[in-house]
C-alpha cells in the first residue's frame, strides 16, 4: 500500500501543502465568501417575509375598504328610502290636504244652495198662503157674503194647511 | 498474462513529485498536493458563481445557495444556534472532501499523461482532518466546561456499581472517534478506486485472452464498473456528508455536553 510505503516519505509535503489548502478554504471562501453568502439568502428571505407582510397588510386594507364601501351603501340606500318615503309622505299629505279644501269648498257651495233652495221654498209657501187667503176671502166674500178680514183668513189658511 | 501484470491497482495512490526532492521535504510539490489545488481552484470557481449576491438567484448561484444552507441546516439541527460559529470549518472539510472525491472520479484519465488522484484517498489527509476537527471538540469542550466536561463520558441514570466501567467504555468510544472519521472516509475511497482498477484489469486481460470467454468477461467488466462508478459517485457526496455530519454532531458534545 503506497500510503503506508511511503508515508515517512510523503507526511510533511501531505501536511503542508493539505493544511495551506484547508487554511485557503477556511480563510478565503469560509470566512470570507460564506457569510456574504449567507446575508444575501438571509436578505432574501426576510424580504420574502416583508413581501408576504405587506401582501397581507395591502388585502387588509383592501378588505377594509371593502367594509367601508359597503357600509356606506347601506347606509346611502337607507338614506335613499328615508327620502324617498318622507317624499311619498310629503305628497300624501299634500294631496290629503288639497282634498280637503276642495271638499270644504264644494260643501260650501253645496251648503249655500240648499239655503237658497230653502229660502225660495219658504219664499213660495208664504205666497201660496197669501194667494190662499185672498183666495178665502173672495170665496167666502162671494158665497156666504161675509167679510171676514185678512188676519182671520191667514189664521184659518194656516190651520187648514197644517192639518194637510 | 503479461497485461495484467503491469496493471498495479495500487499505483493510483502513488505519490510523486513533481517538483523538488520527495524524501522528507515538506515543500516537495507531488501529484497530491497539485490535486489539492485543483481542488481549491474548482472549489473557488463553484463559490465565486455565488458571489453574485442576486435578490432572485440564477441556477449557479442556487447551487452554492443550496449546498451552503444544507451545510447551514446540518448545524443548526445538530449543534443549534451557537453552531454558527463553526461553520466555516465544517464548509471547508465538507466542501474539499466533497470536491476531492468528485475530482478523484473524473475520468481525466482518458487525456494521455494525466493521471487523476484521489486526495481523499490518503490516510494522511483523512487523518489531519480527523484530528483537527477532534482538537475543535476537545479545545471547545474545555474551554467551555473545563473538568465538567468529563460528564460527557457517564451517560444520564448510569448505576453507581457501573460507573468506572461505563466510564471507561465511553472515554474509549470518544477517543476512537477521529480514527473511525479518518478511516471512514480512507477506506471507502481506496475501497471503490481499488475495485474500480482491478475491474478495469480484468476488462484489458479478456481482450487480451484467447476464446470466446475472454470479451464476455470484458463486457461483464465493463457494466460492472459503470455501476460501481454510478455508486462511487454517491458515496463520494454521502462520505463527505457524514464526515461533517460526525464532526458538528462531536462539536455538539462539546458545546452542549448532554
Amino acid at each position: 500500500m503506497p500510503q503506508i510505503n511511503q508515508l515517512s516519505d510523503v507526511l510533511y509535503s501531505q501536511l503542508f501543502w493539505l493544511l495551506l489548502t484547508l487554511a485557503v478554504i477556511y480563510f478565503g471562501i469560509g470566512q470570507a465568501m460564506l457569510p456574504k453568502i449567507m446575508s444575501t439568502m438571509d436578505a432574501r428571505s426576510s424580504r420574502i417575509t416583508d413581501d408576504l407582510a405587506a401582501a397581507e397588510a395591502a388585502r387588509r386594507a383592501a378588505d377594509a375598504t371593502e367594509e367601508a364601501y359597503r357600509a356606506r351603501m347601506a347606509e346611502s340606500r337607507t338614506e335613499a328610502m328615508k327620502v324617498t318615503g318622507a317624499a311619498k309622505q310629503e305628497s300624501a299629505r299634500a294631496t290629503e290636504t288639497r282634498v280637503a279644501a276642495a271638499d270644504a269648498a264644494s260643501r260650501e257651495k253645496i251648503e249655500a244652495a240648499e239655503a237658497r233652495l230653502r229660502a225660495a221654498a219658504e219664499a213660495a209657501m208664504a205666497d201660496i198662503e197669501n194667494v190662499a187667503a185672498e183666495a178665502a176671502q173672495d170665496m167666502v166674500a162671494r158665497l156666504a157674503g161675509v167679510k171676514v178680514g185678512k188676519s182671520e183668513a191667514a189664521r184659518a189658511v194656516k190651520a187648514a194647511m197644517a192639518d194637510v | 498474462m503479461a497485461a495484467e501484470s503491469t496493471i498495479d491497482p495500487m499505483h493510483q495512490f502513488q505519490i510523486d513529485s513533481l517538483a523538488g526532492d520527495l524524501a522528507g521535504n515538506p515543500f516537495a510539490f507531488t501529484n497530491s498536493a497539485l490535486w489539492m489545488l485543483i481542488v481549491l481552484g474548482a472549489i473557488f470557481v463553484f463559490m465565486l458563481g455565488g458571489m453574485k449576491r442576486e435578490l432572485v438567484p440564477g441556477r449557479w448561484q442556487v447551487m452554492v445557495e443550496g449546498i451552503t444552507s444544507f451545510v447551514a441546516s446540518m448545524i443548526d439541527t445538530s449543534i443549534g444556534p451557537e453552531g454558527r460559529k463553526y461553520l466555516p470549518w465544517v464548509f471547508t472539510i465538507f466542501m474539499f472532501i466533497l470536491f476531492a472525491n468528485l475530482m478523484g472520479l473524473m475520468p481525466f484519465g482518458v487525456v494521455p499523461g494525466v493521471h487523476p488522484f484521489t486526495v481523499t484517498s490518503q490516510f494522511t489527509i483523512t487523518g489531519v482532518m480527523a484530528i483537527i476537527s477532534f482538537s475543535i471538540v476537545l479545545i471547545v469542550g474545555f474551554w467551555k466546561h473545563g473538568f465538567h466536561f468529563f460528564s460527557l463520558f457517564i451517560p444520564h441514570g448510569t448505576p453507581k456499581p457501573l460507573l468506572p466501567l461505563i466510564f471507561l467504555i465511553e472515554l474509549l468510544s470518544f477517543l476512537v472517534r477521529p480514527f473511525s472519521l479518518a478511516l471512514r472516509l480512507f477506506v471507502a475511497m481506496i475501497a471503490g478506486h481499488i475495485l474500480i482498477k482491478v475491474f478495469a484489469s480484468f476488462i484489458v486481460s479478456g481482450l487480451n485472452a484467447e476464446g470466446a470467454m475472454g470479451p464476455a468477461i470484458a463486457l461483464l467488466s465493463f457494466l460492472f464498473i459503470a455501476g460501481v462508478s454510478a455508486l462511487e459517485l454517491l458515496v463520494a457526496a454521502i462520505q463527505a456528508y457524514v464526515f461533517a455530519l460526525l464532526t458538528s454532531l462531536y462539536i455538539n458534545d462539546a458545546e452542549n455536553l448532554h
